[in-house]
């Protein structure tokens, strides 16, 4: 239990950054006058971006990786078998597996199209996917704390 | 000449039921159109308004370099070019003349007619009847909020084509205005807050068409452009003058100063009069920027044609049309000395053509490595037009000829693309690409998508976006580089328009499309080929331009359509921008307007002419903004809201599905009039209650459904549906209407009775007549104008008479079922008729195929497929349709 609870912990301080850049980006799209053909390409991986050993940090702020994080968490808890963290963490997963089903057509990986970016209903959903998942990553690293410190104390 | 017959049309213009109630309410709109025109017609003596012509050249002249104030040159109009006289003669002449609408007489009752909806007809008379013994006290908006019940009132058909409802606003800004034809509102009262607009449920936004060809354009040259400091709005006729060093910005209230230089009027030649200037005095207006606004040089004109020469290319015989319309037009190709051209060909393998000058012949280059294809010389293929004028002409007399035997089927689309891109990287420019079937080589290679069985399926239509993002990618990297990329379709197969399209749709291009083109079998098509060439080789062109709208504090932009690339909230990129494409945008309303009873628009376009000059143009569009939801009603314009949901259904149906986009559309309706009856409490419950101003609203949108793009059920081809799709997307509010809902009129007992007289020329005007069967006779022949299609109907029993003196033969049986266009017959029955087709064409930039339908031809199906307001096997009759939305309603 603690260990995977400790490492839920390190990768939500990891996934944090990295969801408020989004979270930033897409601000800055919408105040700023960022061009969507660069703020997609930051958001979304090429291949020859992330094979870039310079370019990890900025690989961090990209969906995949987030989405990658947190399926690997979600197979640590199974593999310590926390029922209930996982099935906490079971419609997130849901969600981004049918996100990323539903994209649109796109020959590499990543969800935005800079041509319908800008549209402002899409923006704005994009704007609230971002707070409620960093909303829900806040409250569980809460609740991963709070999971180790109990375990940490009554044993 | 055409100034002047704009206008004898609009002063015969005040004389609708509607205008006549509008000039007992505001009396001095009548004086000072007249005025506005009389000072126009004047311009000529007064010499200091002079019309200014449409081409740079006699623009750019004059202007007083030597010294500190740069004066416009002596060409710019001091006077408002007529606001309301643009450019739409289709909707207001002879308006003196018709009569108030009123029913019918005697409508031939065919099947058609649902029973008990005829009586009803007199109605209408009683009405119209009362409210003109009425109009000394209502309003204008008494009018346009007149409830209607739609299901009695048979005739709610305009006898001309409606003029777009006219801003309440005062005299004085209602002159300067701009003209609806460049800018509109779908509601022309704003309301004031979001949930004002909520309550009304119509759909709030503008429709543009920026670059449209003016007759009257006042040009300013001169060294600071007056702007707002914190919003960058242009100063236009409806900012305030505190005094006479300030001004208030009309959009952020900000006050800012008047530069010196402004301060001296260089039309009047007079020191001290800012609000004279023609900035203050026009609501459209153009400048020449300065270095300011370059990135770079201006670009010189670049043009590149792709050509695909496979078997199926060369089997349509598009090549000859083409070479043979570019040799006719290379000289008015718009440029300067700088401009470049350069030809690519295309099959399995990209052919391109060495025009350097001093060669006594072009030199074919064949790059057949279609996987990593490149450029073979980098110098010699996009050449200077004047210096190699003999080698492309040699180019296009060889270039039919060269492919005949061609045995090569396959086409490598998407190789070429990617070359051209390469090639005109470094300049930007314009590509039109030719292509006749599916990609079938390299790089965005598609395979066929469209089930043939599922063409008439009333289940949800696949495949309307796109299969790869190949195109859309390749079209940003175009956009990024100032290319544009048109795309001319002439296949008779499937060949995935959805995808092929996104190729122009992003890099701000546009798309025709030939369905079964053959330049020998298919006249029709081949002389709109040609028609559509010639004009769009000689058309106005702009250059890496870019688009900002700006809108009063508080409205914000929501959504964009049209061809183009957002790059930011507010700016459009537009690699290249044509006269013939129009754009939408929904804006919603973020903070109340309440402190404010005006709200701006403005649209600045700036764009590198086809001579090298950057150039802005600025349009400014002022509304009321007002607090009541009946003015709401009363302000809408219906055929805007009708285009904007257009666009908004086509969003819905590629993102969502075409189901949905149909019921939205219907939704539309049933929410629109069921806030308009939970509004007004004192109208009678029974019925479908709709106000004046919305009471075409469900006719149009019934068409809408019954459109190429969004009907289920007939059998439509996806190419076609797609092609619809992006007409409906990319055209300007006019053509679009002509689309939706086309114009029926019966020409073959066209009287001298009410016609409009220009110069020498007798303009017949037949009445409008509903869409539907009811109204064709088998006596008559009727004339549908469909904006890019025109049909005439010849009924069978038609007076002989007409067919002899218009359409040349004896008599019905001996008419040709393929006939494309009327013979020119010296008799006044002929001359009548075509004056009047050359008077429906006349503000017409592309010229309409033509087709004469006989009554018992196969080509008759196309015909009747516009006759909306008929059932159709999959779809509502206009009757039925107002039944099932009275249903919705009651739910």
């Amino acid at each position: 239990m603690s260990l995977t609870t400790v490492k839920g912990i390190l990768i939500s301080t990891l996934i944090f950054p990295r969801l408020r850049d989004n979270i930033i980006a897409f601000d800055e799209l919408k105040t700023d006058y960022k061009n969507p053909i660069d703020q997609c390409n930051t958001l979304n991986p090429t291949v020859d971006r992330v094979k870039k050993i310079k370019r990890v940090r900025l690989a961090l702020k990209l969906v995949l990786p987030e989405y990658l994080i947190h399926v690997f968490f979600c197979v640590m808890f199974l593999c310590a078998a926390e029922w209930l963290t996982l099935g906490l963490n079971m419609p997130l997963l849901s969600y981004h597996i049918w996100r990323y089903m539903s994209r649109p057509v796109m020959s590499g990986p990543g969800l935005y199209d800079p041509t319908t970016i800008m549209n402002a209903d899409i923006l704005a959903y994009c704007q609230k996917e971002g707070w409620c998942k960093l909303a829900f990553y806040l409250l569980s690293f809460f609740y991963y704390l709070y999971g180790m410190i109990y375990v940490l104390v009554s044993s | 000449c055409n100034t002047t017959k704009r206008k004898e049309n609009v002063k015969s213009h005040h004389m609708t039921p509607s205008n006549i109630l509008q000039e007992k309410t505001v009396p001095l709109n009548g004086n000072s159109i007249s005025q506005i025109y009389s000072g126009d017609s004047s311009s000529t003596t007064t010499g200091s308004a002079s019309p200014v012509p449409n081409s740079y050249e006699s623009l750019e002249g004059g202007g007083y370099s030597g010294t500190s104030l740069q004066s416009p040159p002596a060409g710019v109009p001091a006077k408002q070019a007529p606001p309301f006289g643009y450019n739409y003669p289709t909707m207001h002449p002879a308006y003196q003349q018709s009569p108030a609408p009123k029913p019918d007489p005697s409508p031939s009752h065919g099947g058609y007619n649902p029973p008990g909806y005829q009586p009803y007809s007199q109605v209408l008379t009683l009405l119209s009847s009362a409210l003109g013994g009425l109009s000394g006290v209502s309003e204008l908006e008494a009018e346009t909020l007149r409830p209607m019940n739609l299901l009695q009132e048979r005739n709610i058909l305009p006898p001309k084509r409606a003029p777009p409802p006219e801003p309440n606003l005062s005299n004085d800004l209602r002159k300067v205005n701009c003209s609806p034809d460049t800018f509109r509102c779908t509601l022309t009262n704003i309301p004031q807050t979001q949930a004002l607009l909520n309550k009304a449920r119509l759909p709030l936004g503008l429709l543009l068409h920026p670059f449209r060809d003016l007759t009257q354009l006042p040009v300013i040259t001169s060294n600071t452009i007056v702007r707002c400091r914190s919003c960058r709005t242009y100063i236009n006729p409806f900012v305030s003058f505190l005094d006479q060093r300030r001004w208030k910005c009309n959009l952020c209230y900000r006050v800012n100063d008047v530069p010196d230089e402004f301060m001296y009027n260089p039309v009047t030649r007079s020191y001290g009069e800012p609000h004279k200037r023609p900035e203050v005095q026009n609501s459209t207006v153009e400048f020449i920027a300065s270095s300011d606004y370059m990135l770079r040089p201006p670009q010189p004109a670049v043009y590149l044609f792709l050509l695909d020469v496979s078997h199926n290319a060369v089997e349509s015989g598009y090549l000859n049309v083409f070479c043979q319309s570019l040799l006719d037009n290379l000289e008015k190709l718009p440029g300067d000395t700088r401009t470049h051209i350069g030809f690519v060909t295309f099959d399995s393998t990209v052919h391109f053509y060495n025009l350097q000058e001093g060669l006594s012949q072009p030199q074919m280059l064949v790059v057949s490595d279609i996987d990593d294809v490149f450029i073979p010389t980098h110098d010699s293929l996009l050449v200077n037009l004047k210096e190699s004028k003999e080698l492309v002409k040699d180019l296009l007399n060889a270039l039919p000829g060269m492919f005949t035997h061609t045995r090569e089927t396959q086409s490598a689309l998407g190789p070429a693309l990617q070359v051209a891109y390469k090639l005109m990287s470094p300049t930007g420019g314009r590509v039109s690409v030719f292509q006749t079937q599916l990609p079938t080589l390299g790089a965005g290679l598609l395979q066929s998508r469209e089930d043939p069985n599922l063409r008439s399926s009333t289940k949800n239509v696949q495949h309307l976006g796109p299969a790869t993002d190949f195109y859309k990618k390749l079209a940003l990297d175009c956009s990024g580089q100032q290319i544009g990329v048109d795309l001319f379709l002439l296949s008779s197969q499937y060949s995935d328009l959805a995808t092929l399209a996104c190729v122009s749709k992003y890099s701000a291009g546009g798309v025709f499309y030939y369905p079964s083109f053959h330049h020998i079998h298919n006249t029709a098509q081949r002389q709109k080929f040609q028609k559509d060439l010639q004009r769009y080789l000689t058309r106005k062109i702009g250059f890496e331009a870019v688009m900002r709208i700006r809108c009063t504090k508080g409205l914000s932009i929501h959504t964009f359509h049209g061809n183009f690339f957002v790059r930011s909230t507010d700016l459009l990129s537009l690699a290249n921008v044509n006269p013939d494409s129009g754009f939408a945008v929904q804006m919603s309303i973020e903070e109340s307007l309440a402190d404010t009873s005006l709200a701006c628009f403005q649209a600045a376009l700036l764009y590198t002419s086809s001579k090298g000059k950057r150039r802005i143009r600025v349009h400014t569009l002022c509304l009321p903004v007002v607090s009541q939801l009946s003015e709401v009603f009363a302000g809408a314009d219906i055929q805007a809201i009708s285009c904007l949901l257009a666009n908004m259904a086509i969003d819905r149906s590629i993102s969502s599905s075409l189901s949905d986009a149909r019921d939205a559309l219907v939704n539309a309706v049933v929410d629109c009039l069921t806030a308009y009856r939970a509004n007004g409490s004192n109208i009678q419950p029974s019925g479908l209650i709709a106000p004046a101003a919305l009471r075409l609203f469900p006719l149009y949108v019934l068409a809408l459904l019954k459109q190429k793009a969004l009907r289920t059920g007939t059998s439509t081809r996806l190419d076609e549906r797609v092609f619809s799709m992006c007409e409906l997307k990319s055209q300007p509010l006019q053509q679009i209407m002509h689309m939706v809902h086309p114009d029926l009129y019966r020409i073959d007992n066209m009287t001298e009775l009410a016609a409009l007289h220009l110069n020498d020329s007798v303009i017949p005007q037949p009445p409008l007549l509903q869409l539907t069967a009811e109204k064709l006779t088998r006596e008559g022949a009727f004339l549908m104008d469909c904006g890019s299609v025109m049909y005439l109907w010849v009924g069978k029993c038609c007076n002989e008479m007409f067919i002899c003196d218009v359409l040349g033969f004896p008599n019905y049986a001996s008419l040709p079922s393929n006939m494309t266009e009327i013979p020119e017959l010296q008799t006044t029955y002929s001359e009548r008729t075509r004056a009047f087709i050359s008077w429906l064409l006349e503000s017409r930039t592309f010229h309409p195929a033509f087709h004469v339908v006989k009554d018992d031809a196969s080509t008759k199906t196309s015909f009747f497929q516009h006759l909306v307001e008929d059932r159709t096997e999959s779809a509502f009759s206009y009757y039925e349709f107002l039944l099932h939305v009275q249903q919705q309603m009651s739910k």
